[in-house]
């Protein structure tokens, strides 16, 4: 698979993306320009996490006007793999892609951890080699990564299957305690309806290593170039 | 040895809003008023110099620069002959420390490393937030000014005592700082350390460190050829070269930074409080893409970084190595504000700003690549044939001026005599205080939550320490850990500094510092390749800080040198007093060691239930009296700062190697420092890190507290299975290093003979929430 | 009962680079006559004080304790009748 990793002014997780991707992975990965057009020739996006123009104003406000977006707006309309990490993930709520925002940590503090994630839902291009339950152990790295919706989203992202992850603790249970950032129902990841963008607040291109201290991320990359027939009505990409 | 750059310090102050300026070279009368000398903080006689040197009265621009590159903080004018002592030799430096701004040290694998710390002490005191961010962002300009990319930060903090709400607020707000900025430029912070003390109150220490790896040059249009590590030099290279300034526009940001605050005294500066310099963190991330790119062009020859007296020391710094004249058109200069002189666009410290030196030709291609990033890049001069700087504003040339009467500052020797307040402290026998009414298990808990010795993970899980996807050990334990990418090496990174130790012998202290930053290296099996430090002192113009300064540079080259580890670079910032009183002397020390095998590294947590705990370094588990001498004890619990440190520097070396042996034969299970708060308080760490119980078997002799609390040096504490004993104990005797089997891991208690037994979760809520509960609130 | 109106801005000569980069983004954006941008903070509060006077005395302590950084920032605000 051919990975476009996208790098805005001030995104830093470009590096890391294209290391777990090419150098763990063994996949094709290559920057891509906010400022370009053409990413036809890539079967997946990465929008990294980072300080997009310093997070100013709000985290990814900025970022979403880059003329990029356009040809992921319409890369994801046809069905094109797009994954939100981070910063990503709040350029991907700001430019409509995802529903909901991503507001600032409830503590008032960044975070740089070690979290546990549960899988919810294994029925997705980037989850289906894990298991329903299955506990990810991946970091996190952000002060705004407090998932909120209004009541009818939250309610149709659970009623549809679409959070994938939430945080838990080490035996899987979902507590206040470890929501490491106040997000409504312990969301640390969602698709959209069509299930092909998926944004995420841990860095999974964070975890693909045993010396970095795990390689569950390593299992969402490589749901995403392994292929996977959707089971329910919804087309396929492509 | 020669450049004054070797150990210059960025260290920036914030001036008052100029409402109107201070000079105006057109107008301005000469001669000059004691009350300008003053604001510029040059002394008569310095004038007076300046007057016989250049044949003539200076014009007001001309002084002002002069105010800027003799301050101490380019011109080292009481450090740089102190500094000549300290060792800079081994194989592995690639560049030389006075050679450019700090020294490079070979890796192997075609990688090089650079490191230095820089302080922010100043700014942080008036506005902790903003202070402590711009002293991250200007250490990270030092680092990739020279073709590196940064890879990872540091910071040492000091603050008075966090039950008084303005150190607290301090604390919070250096923090934050640091956090804001570092996390948004993408550069991990692996480690640091924080520690309280009344000395500091009224002017924290806010020190950062970057560290930054050069990689082998692949690229065709290198102007160096070969396969080593593209080192980019602060010079031009011919006449004609083209210098560019690139960033964010210039306003009135921090005039008179280097020479206001950096030669004064702290308790002067109340008027001054206003017109803090904010940090962009988005341009800086961007000009690191940008620049390291940038150099990767044909035709850029070199790079600087804009600090302290910003174009004044850039630009004239980088002709004066050159060895060419310069010229330079101050009307070119992008502004931020209107109205700005040419004497405030000369020295104003705005923030993320670079100048890059450009073969005539090659310009529009950098120009191009500055501008994809949204960054303005303007030529703003060229160099030439020639020994002096031109400055014009537009047509009208404002000065003329040797470079090297304008870089060569004066230099004070002193020889300051030991003071007989400090004989006196050091007389003292801390065999002398009686044994504490509190148990031993309640002294234990108690240390274990001071702030001081507490974990600091409430700050460090603000930081990102990740991102960059090399971080192997995190913070928390003695080093932290970075596999180097490619190679299967890892490099670990520590700062350290007692300044209790210092205070009580600023040479013996120093040399502890050395030693302690070295070993917390070694701790993790890594060897010591290099050094940086950034003093910290008080006014030294007072005979007992020149005292330290003296005492401290010479322990720091004893140790060094015994240690057989190079000084790449430094830092100094002079004048920390508050109220009169000088903060203690601190010079911290930066440690860089190497790892030829990433996966071969210990930590500092015990691992597994049974195994044996070992003390490297010492034929009994407890320590004497001495050991006690500035010990966190005896300042906690006595509320009493004396005694004589010591260190056996040979000694050291030997356990330290040991150490490193032990770790790369893959014989232990864990190792960690022993220091601050003695063998309890560090087997007590390793327990709560590794989450395990531990025994101590020995009986504790009658002086529990020395036993005990005892902070003698050269001692690391290692955990390791039965079947290694022999394998360690063969390796201790190989250098003639003593090793004593004290314990073993195992249970859920922590016991030291009968005097001490706890619970590993009481340790463990004393140590994880300590910190918090001293610094909230 | 007042509603107090505070805004806080960066004082003229301190570096503002939120604006900055909101600036140069809607230059982008095409709004290419905008000259400068200047970022702030805005509070609306509610106080239980009858007197318009100690209301405006608090609201100036709020301001100058808290609210405002008094070393970089600036502030000013309007008061009416809640």
């Amino acid at each position: 698979m051919k990975f476009g990793i996208v790098v805005f002014p001030g995104t830093w997780s470009d590096g890391d993306c294209h290391h777990a991707t090419s150098t763990v992975l063994s996949q094709q990965a290559e920057f891509v320009w906010h400022g370009d057009r053409d990413i036809s020739r890539f079967d997946a996006i990465i929008l990294p996490g980072g300080f997009s123009y310093g997070d100013y104003l709000r985290c990814g406000a900025i970022a979403r006007f880059s003329p990029i977006m356009e040809s992921i707006i319409r890369f994801a309309e046809r069905g094109g793999q797009v994954i939100g990490i981070c910063n990503g993930f709040q350029i991907l709520c700001e430019a409509g892609l995802l529903p909901g925002a991503l507001m600032r940590n409830d503590h008032m503090e960044f975070r740089c951890s070690w979290i546990n994630l549960r899988v919810e839902q294994p029925d997705s291009q980037f989850s289906h080699l894990t298991k329903k339950g299955q506990i990810l152990h991946m970091p996190i790295s952000h002060g705004e990564g407090n998932y909120q919706a209004d009541p009818e989203t939250i309610a149709t992202l659970e009623r549809t299957g679409r959070v994938l992850f939430r945080y838990c603790d080490e035996r899987g249970g979902i507590t206040r305690e470890a929501n490491p950032n106040g997000s409504a129902n312990s969301i640390a990841g969602i698709v959209n309806e069509r299930g092909n963008v998926l944004g995420m607040m841990p860095h999974p291109e964070r975890a693909c290593e045993a010396l970095l201290g795990g390689e569950d991320g390593n299992v969402i990359f490589r749901s995403m170039f392994t292929p996977w027939r959707q089971p329910a009505d919804v087309s396929q990409r492509k | 040895m020669k450049s004054p750059r070797q150990f210059l310090d960025i260290l920036s102050f914030d001036p008052p809003v100029l409402t109107r300026p201070l000079f105006d070279p057109r107008t301005h009368p000469v001669p000059v008023t004691k009350q300008i000398l003053d604001e510029i903080a040059l002394s008569r006689a310095e004038y007076e110099a300046i007057v016989e040197r250049l044949g003539r009265e200076p014009k007001p621009l001309e002084l002002g620069l002069f105010g800027a590159l003799w301050s101490e903080h380019c011109g080292y004018k009481h450090t740089k002959p102190l500094l000549r002592l300290l060792p800079s030799k081994s194989p592995r430096l690639l560049v030389a420390p006075g050679a450019e701004n700090a020294g490079v040290v070979d890796i192997g694998d075609g990688i090089a490393i650079v490191m230095k710390i820089e302080s922010h002490n100043h700014p942080s005191a008036v506005e902790p937030h903003q202070g402590a961010a711009t002293g991250v962002g200007g250490i990270v300009r030092d680092i990739f000014a020279m073709g590196a990319r940064p890879i990872a930060l540091l910071n040492s903090l000091r603050f008075g005592p966090p039950d008084e709400p303005r150190n607290r607020f301090l604390l919070h707000g250096v923090v934050g700082g640091i956090s804001s900025y570092g996390n948004c430029i993408g550069v991990p912070d692996v480690g640091g350390e924080i520690s309280f003390d009344r000395s500091y109150s009224g002017n924290p220490l806010v020190n950062a460190m970057c560290v930054g790896l050069i990689e082998r040059d692949h690229s065709s249009g290198s102007t160096q050829g070969g396969t080593g590590p593209r080192i980019i030099s602060a010079r031009a290279k011919s006449p004609g070269d083209i210098l560019l300034l690139v960033g964010a526009d210039t306003g009135r940001d921090g005039i008179h930074g280097a020479s206001g605050l950096a030669s004064r005294a702290f308790g002067e500066q109340a008027e001054m409080r206003s017109a803090v310099q904010v940090g962009n963190p988005f341009l800086e991330k961007v000009l690191i893409e940008a620049c390291l790119a940038a150099v990767k062009l044909p035709g850029v020859v070199g790079m600087q970084d804009l600090g302290a007296a910003g174009m004044t020391s850039a630009c004239i710094e980088m002709a004066e190595r050159s060895k060419m004249g310069l010229r330079l058109d101050v009307a070119k200069v992008p502004r931020r504000e209107e109205g700005m002189t040419p004497y405030e666009v000369m020295l104003s410290e705005s923030q993320e700003r670079m100048v890059l030196a450009v073969t005539p030709g090659y310009e529009g291609p950098v120009i191009e690549l500055f501008k994809k990033w949204d960054l303005d890049a303007t030529a703003i001069g060229e160099f030439f044939t020639g020994t002096n700087v031109r400055i014009y504003d537009g047509p009208e040339l404002l000065i003329e001026t040797p470079i090297h009467i304008l870089t060569e500052a004066p230099q004070y020797t002193f020889d300051a005599p030991k003071p007989k307040w400090l004989s006196d402290l050091q007389a003292f026998d801390p065999a002398s205080v009686s044994l504490p009414e509190q148990t031993p298990a309640g002294i234990l808990l108690g240390l274990l939550a001071s702030p001081n010795i507490a974990s600091k993970r409430s700050v460090f899980r603000t930081y990102d320490h990740q991102v960059q996807n090399n971080t192997v050990v995190v913070p928390g334990g003695d080093a932290a850990v970075l596999r180097l990418k490619g190679t299967g090496k890892g490099i670990a990174l520590k700062v350290d500094c007692n300044g209790r130790l210092c205070f009580l012998d600023p040479s013996a202290g120093t040399a502890i510092a050395v030693a302690e930053a070295c070993r917390n290296v070694s701790v993790t099996g890594a060897e010591p390749v290099a050094l940086t430090d950034g003093l910290n002192f008080g006014n030294p113009e007072r005979p007992d800080v020149q005292y330290q300064l003296t005492q401290s540079i010479k322990g720091m080259a004893e140790a060094a040198n015994a240690l057989g580890v190079p000084i790449i670079s430094g830092n100094a910032s002079l004048y920390n007093e508050a109220r009169g009183q000088a903060i203690y002397p601190t010079p911290m020390i930066g440690a860089l060691g190497v790892l030829e095998d990433v996966t071969k590294h210990a930590t500092a947590g015990f691992k597994h239930e049974g195994d044996a705990v070992l003390l490297l370094g010492a034929a009994s588990p407890w320590d004497s009296t001495a050991g006690l001498a500035g010990s966190e004890f005896l300042a906690t619990f006595h509320s009493k700062v004396a005694g004589q440190p010591k260190i056996d520097l040979d000694l050291e070396k030997r356990v330290q190697q040991a150490c490193r042996d032990a770790v790369k034969a893959g014989l232990v299970a864990s190792a960690h420092d022993c220091s601050d708060g003695g063998l309890a308080v560090s087997v007590a760490e390793s327990a709560i890190i590794g989450g395990v119980g531990v025994t101590v078997d020995d009986e504790v002799p009658a002086r529990w507290d020395a036993a005990l609390f005892g902070e003698s040096q050269s001692r690391i504490i290692l955990s390791a299975a039965p079947a290694n004993i022999a394998g360690i104990r063969e390796i201790a005797a190989r250098v003639n290093v003593p090793l004593t089997i004290i314990g073993h891991v195992g249970g859920t208690r922590v016991r030291f003979g009968s005097s001490v037994d706890i619970t590993l979760c009481e340790a463990d809520d004393a140590w994880r929430n300590g910190f918090d509960r001293a610094t909230s609130g | 009962m007042y509603l107090a109106k505070v805004k806080v801005t960066l004082k003229p000569a301190v570096n503002d680079p939120q604006g900055i980069t909101i600036g140069r983004a809607l230059g982008r954006l095409g709004f290419d006559t905008v000259d400068s941008v200047r970022a702030g903070k805005y509070f609306e509060l509610k106080i239980n004080e009858p007197e318009r006077a100690v209301a405006e005395k608090k609201v100036r302590e709020m301001c100058e304790k808290l609210l405002a950084n008094p070393v970089i920032e600036r502030f000013s605000f309007d008061l009416e009748p809640a």
